[in-house]
């Protein structure tokens, strides 16, 4: 058996430790493609996983319902469907719900139970002003409350599948073949113990931001306790959690350029910022100060998406891989350049980004020209780093 | 400037018994001792001596002592000598603290808390000196299960390399370098005439222990000196050295005035240079960073012969041990708190790290847990110090223990701590000719295997106590344990049960 | 003379590593070099595979098509591998002897812990290329790059060279490499191009080239053009500036004795 754990840290651990693979390809005319790309490059990084975790988010993947919330929950136990089920009717308009489609792959054994529900906030009398913060806090709720279950997607137009198995395996499990999206990022785990849970997998995510990420934290204790008292809850103690969460609070609630927010997460040195005499420098000096316990210390590198951007960052000095690659209107972000080969061998460019300075890619406004070479690029710790 | 600092040792010479020879002289590696020129008289410095007991044990009149200085401070529970005189030496030099030898503070040894089971009627103990009894232990990842050809019946499992030690007991990481090759060479012989194994540390394999090669696990640590096609190809097991117990988590650093033109030509870089070991692998930042390396070893050795990983034992060992075993490890070695190294900052090796009974507990139950133990092989390491300690860390779940200071010892070694200062009076952690020639490999070899085959002795007297013939029946086997005043906490972590229970 | 159009001969082979498992490949590669003698191997259609070439010992020519995957000639002893494409992490990790000739970029530690041989990259380096690259006696390994390179450049280094030609610059733009040579205590690295103190490590000095210098570098860029076109007296009258350790036992006065 794979071991279907209903915990994601069944020993206790101060986090759960894992490395990987990680792929992102997004159209920036923002034009959906299947996830054949995706899916051939990730499982081109097969090495670097160990089969006890995969995933993918796809972005634009339910058009018919672009303003709902799709809530995917798994149930980890027969029994806790209905009350869940009860708790999303009472806190939410709910509009669809139905088991997310999968078939029967060999290797992968005993998943939980899927479902998704297609939810709104329009109207519903307990939720506020802001309905992302309300989603939010009840996505924190349902985790929490209910033992069994997990809401691991809760955006709108984009969805998270993934679980126990190679990326690969989870693809055809979950009959990726069948959607399409402008947005496409994976992940291949190598976590260093077996109960891989399927809600341990990679992307993590809230709301439509999600996250993949290879490597290990160190700072994660400082990070999670300072998240911890901006009320989120570190329910899956991993890491990778934190990177979404910070991006939720800097970039969602305290409005932060994502250019900024990277700067946090990967800030530059402090020799560096004294040598900038730029009015920039006040800033990255302040952003600094302001958030130390946000600094993401150790070897990472994430692909964040959200809907109509995807962001690659790797730790200030580089100590995990990124590739950037890009088509035409095609971007890519690898752990290695072969696999973007293999799904698109004639590239315009290649390259490698420098250690904290974020790849950012949008989709395009109407009318706007593809991005010329490594246009990309924008870091605003300068070029320097 | 004026060192505030006492000595620590007074030297004691009888007037009465010296009889002038100069022996200790000529013995002491720290020039403690020296002639009055004119007068013809041997005196001491006292500010200078380790308490290495050289010239007490080669003074062939018996006129030589040597004593802690009983200087007293006001007593202080807080400030106690020790911090007093750490904060005078860092004020004078504004340097790291360095050390050598394994931690020597008093924290809780797990050994000394826990005994061993024997029969009694129930079950017949066994005489081990005219029943069989097997310690030979095979090293190496095993498959899952055997399976048999269903043509012919025989063996169809492809068995992955398989390296047997005759005791298991095998001489830890020590580099040639921070000791001397007449040092080395001794671990070497000894190895070879005791059918086990010695590890050459980070400092490549000298031109002539190559003979020795095939007792040899060949180190490759992150500074790669010495390692080259032939070196992987010649040693029995390839050992990734990710940490050490007395230094978690940093590198290691060979001064230039070691590096002599042998070590040089071991390790392959000029004479003279500093060795710097980083502290990781600049190849290796990430757990699926390590099976890169794991394998590329593999490929190197065309999967001929057991590829290990040593690290140190630290507070999440027991994950970093499963996700070492998942990256392919054919053995983990781990490395406990009172390792020992030839050198380190003291800050690290007295306050980083955990102990290593607790450590390989927690490994091997979690290995147990994932259902993966069976798969590779544990060498535990830190602080073993007699052969009952051996046993113990087996019946916890070790498969063989390595020893480096028990070794040193029985070459002389006294723990004096000061083996940075490449001035060993014993021969061993120094490169000075006039020094290690002092050691003659072929007694050397003699000391360390009569070691050994005490040891193996006495685990063979242990075990047919148990009324066990095989030492595998042991491994493991945490019901020969019972721990006398431990805390409970401390018994589930070490699945031990209260003696009396 | 390009290296696509050389004879074909009985001593030449082929594999097509289209799908192939590393360990397969890397096993039909030992095999085709052991069973019969071979000068020239080709490897076409590689996508990833990891350790070609990796504890190799023969003179043997490989040919790379593709993206060959990490630790590319690791350990290796006397083969020539050559890419027609980029190389990714690892390249030449603590190669013994041989050439490695990327017609491309390479990855991060490219030449980690390299004591002998050749790497010439046409274009850039990723992260701490020639980190801990070392030498003794005869043995001196190189890294020449026609790009520029990411942090990190010759970290550790104690021995060998390195040369930097900064041919992917637009003219007067620095090198954006920082933490140059920090902890070196060994070697020389030669920079064509700008680049400023702030960019190196403490125990970096800077020194103008001498006579001897000139006519290392000289060679090495003849080598280069000779595998990737060019014009060598063209890239020759750029300024270079020659960076060497300041001392060699940088942490010498760090500990209390």
């Amino acid at each position: 058996m794979r071991g279907t754990s209903t915990r994601n840290n069944p020993y206790g651990d101060g986090k759960v430790i894992d490395a990987c693979s990680i792929f992102g390809v997004m159209d920036v005319t923002g034009r959906p493609f299947s996830g054949d790309r995706a899916i051939a490059a990730i499982a081109c990084m097969h090495e670097r996983g160990n089969g006890l975790g995969g995933g993918f988010a796809v972005y634009g993947c339910y058009p018919d319902f672009p303003d709902w919330y799709a809530l995917h929950v798994m149930y980890m136990e027969y029994d806790v469907r209905e009350h869940v089920e009860g708790y999303i009717g009472g806190h939410f308009q709910l509009h669809l719900a139905e088991p997310i489609p999968t078939r029967h792959v060999r290797t992968i054994s005993d998943p939980p139970q899927l479902w998704r529900y297609f939810v709104s906030t329009t109207d519903h009398p307990l939720a506020g002003e802001e309905p992302d913060d309300y989603v939010v806090q009840q996505v924190m709720r349902i985790n929490t409350r209910f033992r069994n279950a997990f809401v691991f997607s809760s955006g709108k137009n984009m969805g998270v599948f993934k679980g126990v198995g190679y990326p690969e395996e989870l693809a055809e499990f979950y009959c990726l073949d069948e959607y399409r999206g402008y947005i496409w990022t994976a992940h291949g785990r190598f976590p260093t113990n077996t109960p891989g849970w399927w809600g341990g997998a990679h992307p993590f995510s809230i709301l439509d931001w999600t996250v993949v990420h290879n490597g290990e934290i160190s700072s994660y204790g400082t990070n999670r306790r300072y998240l911890e008292s901006f009320g989120y809850h570190c329910t899956m103690e991993t890491d990778t959690e934190v990177v979404a969460y910070a991006v939720d609070l800097l970039v969602r609630r305290h409005r932060l350029p994502i250019e900024a927010a990277a700067s946090v997460l990967s800030a530059p040195l402090w020799s560096h910022i004294d040598r900038d005499s730029s009015p920039r420098s006040t800033l990255l000096r302040a952003l600094r100060q302001v958030y130390p316990s946000l600094l993401l210390n150790g070897p990472f590198t994430v692909i964040i998406a959200h809907a109509g951007e995807m962001i690659g960052l790797t730790d200030r000095i580089r100590l995990r891989p990124l590739t950037a690659a890009r088509r035409g209107p095609l971007v890519y972000l690898s752990s290695e350049e072969s696999a973007i080969r293999l799904v698109d061998p004639d590239l315009d460019e290649v390259w490698t980004p420098l250690g904290g300075e974020p790849i950012m890619t949008r989709v395009l406004a109407p009318g706007e020209g593809l991005p010329g070479p490594q246009a990309a690029v924008r870091p605003l710790g300068g070029g320097t780093r | 400037m004026k060192s505030y600092l006492a000595s620590r040792f007074v030297v004691l010479r009888d007037q009465e018994r010296c009889i002038q020879c100069r022996v200790c002289v000529r013995q002491c590696g720290y020039d403690v001792h020296a002639c009055d020129q004119e007068a013809g008289d041997v005196y001491s410095s006292d500010d200078r001596c380790v308490g290495c007991h050289r010239c007490v044990v080669f003074c062939p009149t018996q006129a030589l002592s040597v004593r802690e200085n009983p200087l007293s401070y006001r007593a202080n529970a807080n400030w106690r000598p020790e911090a007093i005189e750490d904060v005078l030496r860092q004020a004078e030099t504004g340097g790291v603290l360095l050390t050598g030898m394994g931690n020597d503070k008093p924290y809780r040894i797990y050994w000394d808390h826990l005994v061993l089971n024997a029969s009694q009627v129930t079950n017949p103990s066994i005489d081990p000196l005219r029943e069989p009894m097997e310690l030979t232990t095979f090293l190496g990842a095993k498959p899952e299960a055997v399976t048999l050809d269903p043509e012919t019946g025989a063996l169809g499992t492809q068995m992955p390399p398989q390296v047997p030690v005759d005791v298991p007991i095998l001489f830890s990481a020590m580099s040639f370098g921070s000791i001397s090759l007449p040092a080395q060479e001794s671990l070497a012989r000894a190895a070879a005439e005791a059918g086990t194994l010695f590890n050459t540390g980070e400092g490549g394999l000298h031109r002539s222990l190559y003979p020795f090669a095939g007792n040899a696990i060949v180190q490759v640590a992150s500074g790669r000196f010495g390692v080259d096609p032939e070196y992987l190809q010649a040693g029995r097991m390839v050992e990734i050295k990710i940490g050490q117990g007395a230094k978690p988590g940093i590198g290691g650093h060979l001064p230039g005035e070691k590096v002599s033109a042998e070590v040089a030509a071991t390790r392959m870089i000029p004479i003279g240079t500093d060795a710097l070991s980083p502290a990781p692998h600049h190849d290796i930042y990430s757990i699926e960073d390590l099976r890169q390396l794991i394998y590329a070893l593999k490929e190197a050795t065309q999967y001929s012969k057991p590829v290990g990983v040593k690290i140190a034992a630290v507070h999440n060992v027991a994950a970093i041990a499963s996700g070492i075993v998942r990256a392919g490890a054919d053995y983990i070695a781990i490395d406990g708190l009172r390792g020992s190294t030839g050198a380190a900052p003291k800050v690290m090796r007295d306050h980083v790290g955990i102990p290593i009974e607790l450590a390989l507990a927690a490994v091997d139950t979690r290995l147990r847990q994932e259902g993966i133990r069976h798969c590779v092989s544990l060498i535990a390491a830190g602080g073993i110090r007699n052969s009952a300690d051996v046993l113990k860390a087996i019946a916890l779940g070790a498969d063989a223990v390595y020893i480096a200071t028990a070794a040193l010892v029985a070459l002389g070694c006294r723990v004096c701590q000061m083996c940075y200062a490449g001035k060993c009076s014993w021969g061993i952690a120094t490169q000075n000719p006039y020094l290690t020639r002092r050691i003659n490999p072929a007694i050397g070899a003699r000391r360390l295997a009569n070691l050994l085959r005490g040891w193996s002795h006495e685990i063979q007297e242990m075990l047919g106590g148990m009324g066990i013939n095989a030492l595998e029946s042991l491994r493991g086997n945490r019901l020969h344990l019972r721990a006398v005043g431990l805390s409970d906490s401390e018994m589930r972590v070490l699945g031990v049960r209260p003696a009396g229970e | 003379m390009s290296d696509h159009h050389l004879p074909s001969s009985e001593l030449d082979q082929e594999i097509d590593a289209h799908g192939v498992y590393y360990r397969d490949l890397n096993a039909r590669i030992r095999q085709a070099v052991e069973r019969r003698p071979c000068q020239r191997l080709v490897l076409r259609h590689v996508c990833g595979q990891r350790y070609i070439g990796t504890g190799l010992r023969s003179r043997v020519r490989i040919e790379i098509h593709g993206t060959p995957g990490n630790d590319l000639g690791a350990f290796m002893d006397g083969p020539t591998i050559v890419v027609h494409g980029n190389a990714q992490d690892g390249s030449g990790n603590t190669m013994n002897s041989g050439e490695i000739i990327v017609h491309g970029r390479a990855g991060d530690i490219t030449g980690y812990a390299m004591r002998g041989g050749r790497i010439f990259v046409r274009d850039g380096v990723g992260y701490r290329a020639g980190i801990h690259m070392k030498e003794y006696g005869e043995r001196r390994p190189v890294l020449v790059i026609g790009g520029t390179a990411q942090p990190f450049l010759g970290e550790y280094m104690a021995g060998g060279v390195v040369l930097l030609l900064g041919l992917n610059l637009q003219a007067s733009e620095p090198h954006r490499t920082v933490h140059v040579g920090t902890g070196m205590h060994g070697g020389v690295i030669y920079v064509r191009g700008a680049i400023e103190d702030w960019q190196l490590g403490r125990e970096v000095g800077r020194a103008e080239l001498e006579e001897e210098d000139w006519v290392l570098v000289a060679q090495l860029v003849h080598d280069f053009a000779g595998h990737f076109g060019g014009d060598p007296e063209a890239i020759l009258s750029a300024p270079f500036v020659k960076l060497f350790p300041l001392y060699l036992r940088p942490y010498g006065n760090l500990y209390a004795y």
